[in-house]
């Protein structure tokens, strides 16, 4: 992986000697696992060649695979800048701090971290409402699942992963109130050996759907393994997974993002901004309801699908309580941004506590 | 918080399974690291098992010739190190680190194609009487062939270094390669044998991770096992049984706190999972107290005849 790395660096290096007002703009990526994942990092690396394939010539990428998130992502993403990029985009929520002592350094270079919440004149944010699909996949797990027990792979207790479990724990149960949820953290985004142990551990106590935040299709072979379990693909549409046991999935499509954030940098119109869009502009994908899935729920579903679509609808639609009883959302409020992007509590009705 | 729901018999059962990988990879770095070479590869040469163990095994549809391919191609690889390190004393500690860097870029190349792909799987074996016995049979005698094969290297590595003359040698090799090569003992020829052991066992895990326990092709799967398989090692003190237990307390408490969570226990995940690596400070600890390291005295020296 590493080699690919080097070679990335030696170009852009290469790209750097000859500074002329002609040089193509170079757009780096800081990627959290490797470009094969399947997943999460398989996305982003999609939306790269996207930008690649839209710009031509016009554009250099350059990237770095299963970058670790703390001081070593500070390091890698000084390097990028160094060796000449214009724009870098920092992939994972764990690049947050990193990627904020960097642009603090680096005035002329334009940043972009992902699914953070921190910004500077030269640091943009940008995310995808993955909490719309989750809800659609929570529908669907609450009205298949025969034994009413769900599992959920966690990777880290932060905001994007807390919302994901509230928002498909609150629309599982309204499908069905008797499902339970168990959830298993993993402390890591990318682990294919230790994904596939917890998906085996959940369905050796009992449940027959697992939905996922963590980066490989290693959980959908446990799946399959063990037969009669369902699962979702997670950032990527897992495809070969289905019919069964992926039955959906949610895809992030950041390739539209990318071109245009790229587009701004060569019109020298970049500004810092907040970016968080979902269903409704296409950065949130559902991937194709499998016939495994019977013809109402797909149904219902799809109806789900269109009704955030047309932005009738919002997954965090009150009467929402916490865990603890006390009240967070009163009957027909809706969520605010703030609220959820810096979410830290279970919703009522989920089991055990986030851990610290 | 219903525990009740985990069952023993299962719960063991996994833990074998999720141990087998590292036990397998830490026992060929034992042989390794005994005779005087210490090889930082193991990440490397472990991906590439399972990259080629699965590329094999999907195209001729058996998982027998994927492990086979696996140790062999794993081996080949060490040997590079083994040829760089030993007829070119190149730096065993970078050499090593090189390994692992071209063993993971590699290893993502030849998997392109097999990305998403399914492979044949190890049938659990039917060990008659064995597996029919109430609680024990399912927990012991109904696994797939490669989890004994793993058991049977650990006592087979152990007998070896205890009981063989050939054991002797390539101990002595590794506490003065200077002595063994007076007494006549082809040091180099030596070491390039256990180089190719431990890169052969390395790969057998590896395609244990990408055949049996995962069970699919991803790129960086091994996500730092061989790493860990090398901590065992120093756990271990570079003893077998000791490789045994360190290999199955590490499979043991990650199986164990996924087990746990999923029941709803209550536990602190993060001191669980780093419970094993405190273990591993605290025996050094101890081992460093009373004086016996147990480590090689030639441990990542490089050897020449004219020195």
């Amino acid at each position: 992986m590493r080699l690919k790395t080097l070679l990335a660096a030696v170009t852009a290096a290469t790209l750097g000697t000859g500074v002329l007002a002609q040089d193509p703009i170079t757009a780096g990526f800081i990627y959290v696992g490797p470009i094969g994942d399947g997943g999460w990092t398989f996305e982003h690396n999609e939306g790269r060649l996207a930008v690649e394939e839209h710009f031509g010539d016009k554009v250099k990428t350059v990237f770095q695979e299963s970058v670790p998130e703390g001081a070593d992502a500070e390091r890698a993403i000084t390097q990028m800048a160094l060796s000449g990029a214009d724009i870098i985009f920092t992939t994972s929520f764990g690049y947050m701090d990193a990627t904020l002592a960097v642009a603090e350094k680096f005035p002329d270079v334009k940043f972009e971290h992902a699914t953070g919440f921190k910004v500077a004149p030269n640091v943009s944010t940008y995310s995808a409402r993955f909490y719309e699909g989750r809800a659609v996949q929570g529908h669907i797990a609450g009205k298949m699942t025969k034994t009413n027990k769900i599992g959920y792979i966690a990777s880290y207790p932060i905001p994007e992963v807390i919302r994901g479990i509230n928002a498909s724990y609150l629309h599982a149960k309204k499908a069905n109130p008797d499902v339970e949820f168990s959830v298993v953290w993993v402390f890591t985004w990318f682990d294919p050996a230790k994904e596939a142990d917890a998906a085996r551990a959940l369905i050796e106590n009992g449940v027959d759907v697992v939905l996922q935040h963590t980066d490989s299709t290693a959980p959908q072979a446990a799946a399959q393994e063990a037969g009669g379990v369902i699962t979702f693909g997670q950032a990527s549409d897992m495809i070969e997974y289905a019919p069964l046991p992926r039955v959906s999935s949610i895809i992030d499509n950041w390739a539209p993002y990318y071109i245009d954030r790229v587009q701004a940098v060569m019109d020298g119109t970049w500004e810092s901004v907040q970016t968080w869009d979902g269903i409704p502009t296409g950065m949130v994908k559902i991937g194709e309801i499998t016939d495994a899935v019977p013809a109402d729920v797909k149904a219902e579903a799809e109806a789900m699908i269109e009704a955030i679509r047309a932005g009738e609808y919002h997954p965090f639609t009150g009467p929402i309580n916490k865990q603890d009883g006390s009240v967070w959302l009163a009957e027909g409020e809706v969520a605010g941004d703030g609220d959820l992007l810096g979410m830290n509590f279970y919703v009522e009705g989920l089991t055990g506590d986030i851990p610290n | 918080m219903d525990l009740g729901s985990i069952s023993p018999t299962l719960l063991i059962a996994s833990i074998m399974i999720s141990a087998t990988p590292i036990l397998l990879a830490a026992i060929g770095e034992m042989v390794v690291e005994k005779s005087g070479v210490l090889n930082l590869g193991v990440e490397g040469m472990m991906i590439t098992g399972a990259v080629v163990g699965f590329a094999v095994a999907v195209s001729t549809g058996s998982p027998g010739l994927g492990f086979l391919a696996a140790a062999a191609a794993a081996a080949m690889l060490s040997l590079s190190f083994g040829i760089l390190t030993q007829f070119f004393l190149s730096n065993q500690v970078a050499t090593g680190l090189g390994l692992t860097l071209v063993g993971l870029g590699l290893s993502a190349l030849i998997g392109k194609p097999y990305e998403g792909m399914k492979s044949p799987t190890l049938p659990k074996l039917d060990l008659g009487p064995l597996s029919d016995l109430p609680v024990l049979g399912r927990m012991l005698f109904s696994h797939d062939l490669m989890v004994y094969c793993s058991l049977a290297m650990v006592a087979a590595v152990w007998a070896f270094l205890k009981y063989t003359r050939a054991g002797l040698i390539l101990r002595a090799v590794g506490e003065s390669h200077d002595s063994a090569h007076a007494l006549g003992y082809r040091v180099v020829r030596i070491r390039l044998l256990a180089i190719f052991f431990g890169g052969a066992c390395a790969g057998l895990g590896g395609a244990y991770l990408s055949l049996v326990r995962v069970p699919q092709w991803t790129e960086g799967m091994t996500a730092g096992a061989g790493w860990i398989a090398l901590a065992i090692v120093v756990f271990a003190s570079w003893r077998a049984g000791r490789v045994l237990v360190g290999a199955y307390l590490f499979g043991g408490v990650t199986v164990l706190q996924l087990n746990l969570q999923a029941a709803g226990a209550n536990v602190p995940v993060a001191l669980l999972s780093a419970s094993p690596y405190l273990i591993t400070i605290l025996v050094l600890v101890i081992i460093s107290a009373r004086g016996a390291h147990g480590a090689p005295a030639s441990l990542g020296r490089a050897f020449h005849a004219s020195n």
